[in-house]
């Protein structure tokens, strides 16, 4: 069947018009989709991936986190809707945002209005949204409600940016803003979008509980490591070391994970707390010198940066220190390069008070 | 009909669920498609995704800290 999309359309028969919504996994994209869907507008969802998503089971290496649900919001909320979720990774392109956002960072690393603006350009440009004949764009923005990104005077940045200009609708702050093109094309009645504003979350609630929503994610630190403050020194360690602010994706998955140590500005040591954390560091192996200890149970360590013959023993017996043999006058341990050759060493394991406390990243 | 593998080990949510998409996106409708993963959040994501997605998983086994799921497009 085909479609004509054109905002011009004037016959009789309307045509169903179709939108994107930018699922994030939270409560908002989740009532400003689920609105515009109520009006008889088809819709779709994308989630992008920028590399720094906080989901569920991220947390689920680790078993003091195992009883904490393990699903992914984004496709909980897309399968609560009974639409599309199509799931993009732009963890490469996103690299530039995180690095040099144009209109700077929030209270930590977050990029927020940068992020936004992306975002939704991203949902524009898609090849694949036009081809198929998608009309217009919904966001869960809400005026106000982060100080950044989501003010009123940043929204018709975020539009126009974007390049969406007024084919970007928010559903839940709608009635606050201009009238947007599938408004005044009378695709969707204005009178039923919401004028929602301010920090407080009571209208979405009660916005969700009208729909019979439940069961939404709430995450207490938002949906995204960037806003998280231990999360954003890590992060800022590892360019402040590297002398330069560059990532790849597997750095920032290792920020997630283990006991980040720096006793020398050229490495560091990530030392795993947990079985679970063990076999997810084990998979870098091939990629990084690792220590394990042979003589006592212990954790897997991996050595990130550069690093000489005392560099290594320093961090055996930081490692050591995390074993089973804390208290003993030696432990052994194996270092095994990334091309699996490896040595073994004894050494004496260092007290707690010698791990400095400024070392802990 | 072709059977294909996707090695998705290591993968934190969402790269597997991203990959997999993907690969199905280049297969025919019957085709059938083997994913491992390590990640235990895909034992709810891999699942959910299909059912979105209209596709069917045949199987799910899970050994030695892997799951290997079959789908069929
Ligand atoms: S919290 Fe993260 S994902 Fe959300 S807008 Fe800000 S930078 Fe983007």
């Amino acid at each position: 069947m085909t479609q004509d999309i054109s905002p011009q359309n004037t016959s009789n028969a309307p045509k169903q018009r179709k939108a994107v919504a930018l699922i994030s996994g939270g409560l908002d994209s989740l009532l400003a989709a689920k609105v515009v869907q109520e009006q008889g507008i088809h819709v779709e969802g994308i989630n992008f991936y920028t590399g720094f998503c906080v989901e569920g089971h991220t947390h689920a290496i680790r078993k003091k986190d195992k009883d904490k649900q393990k699903r992914n919001n984004s496709l909980w909320v897309a399968e609560q809707l009974g639409i599309k979720l199509h799931i993009i990774d732009i963890s490469e392109e996103y690299k530039d945002i995180v690095l040099n956002p144009k209109h700077g960072y929030g209270a930590n690393l977050n990029p927020c209005l940068d992020c936004k603006i992306f975002m939704v350009n991203q949902a524009q440009a898609w090849a694949w949204a036009e081809e198929n004949g998608f009309d217009f764009i919904i966001t869960g923005e809400v005026i106000g409600q982060r100080p950044k990104s989501q003010r009123k005077e940043t929204m018709p940045i975020i539009a126009r940016e974007s390049g969406a200009d007024d084919r970007l609708l928010r559903p839940l702050c709608a009635k606050n803003l201009i009238p947007t093109l599938p408004e005044r094309e009378g695709w969707v009645n204005r009178d039923e979008l919401y004028d929602f504003s301010g920090r407080s979350r009571k209208p979405q609630f009660e916005l969700a509980k009208k729909f019979g929503f439940e069961d939404f994610a709430q995450p207490a630190g938002g949906c995204c490591f960037l806003t998280d403050a231990n999360y954003s020194k890590k992060l800022a360690d590892l360019w402040d070391a590297r002398g330069e602010r560059r990532y790849e994706l597997d750095d920032i998955m290792l920020l997630k994970v283990g006991r980040h140590i720096r006793p020398k500005k050229n490495f560091k040591l990530i030392v795993s707390r947990e079985e679970g954390e063990n076999n997810f560091l084990r998979g870098y192996k091939k990629q990084f010198t690792s220590i394990h200890t042979v003589s006592h149970g212990g954790p897997l360590t991996l050595l990130d940066g550069e690093f000489d013959k005392d560099d290594i023993r320093l961090a055996a017996q930081i490692a050591a220190r995390y074993s089973g043999g804390k208290n003993a006058d030696q432990v052994t341990v194996q270092v095994e390069n990334y091309k699996g050759t490896s040595f073994v060493m004894d050494v004496p394991p260092m007290t707690a008070e010698d791990v400095k406390q400024e070392w802990h990243v | 009909m072709s059977t294909n593998t996707l090695d998705c080990r290591n993968l934190l949510c969402p790269m597997p669920v991203i990959r997999t998409q993907n690969a199905l996106k280049e297969l025919q409708e019957g085709d059938t498609l083997e994913v491992t993963c390590t990640d235990p959040g895909t034992l709810s994501d891999i699942p959910t995704w299909c059912r979105i997605n209209q596709h069917q998983v045949i199987s799910t086994n899970e050994q030695n800290n892997e799951i290997v799921f079959v789908i069929k497009k």
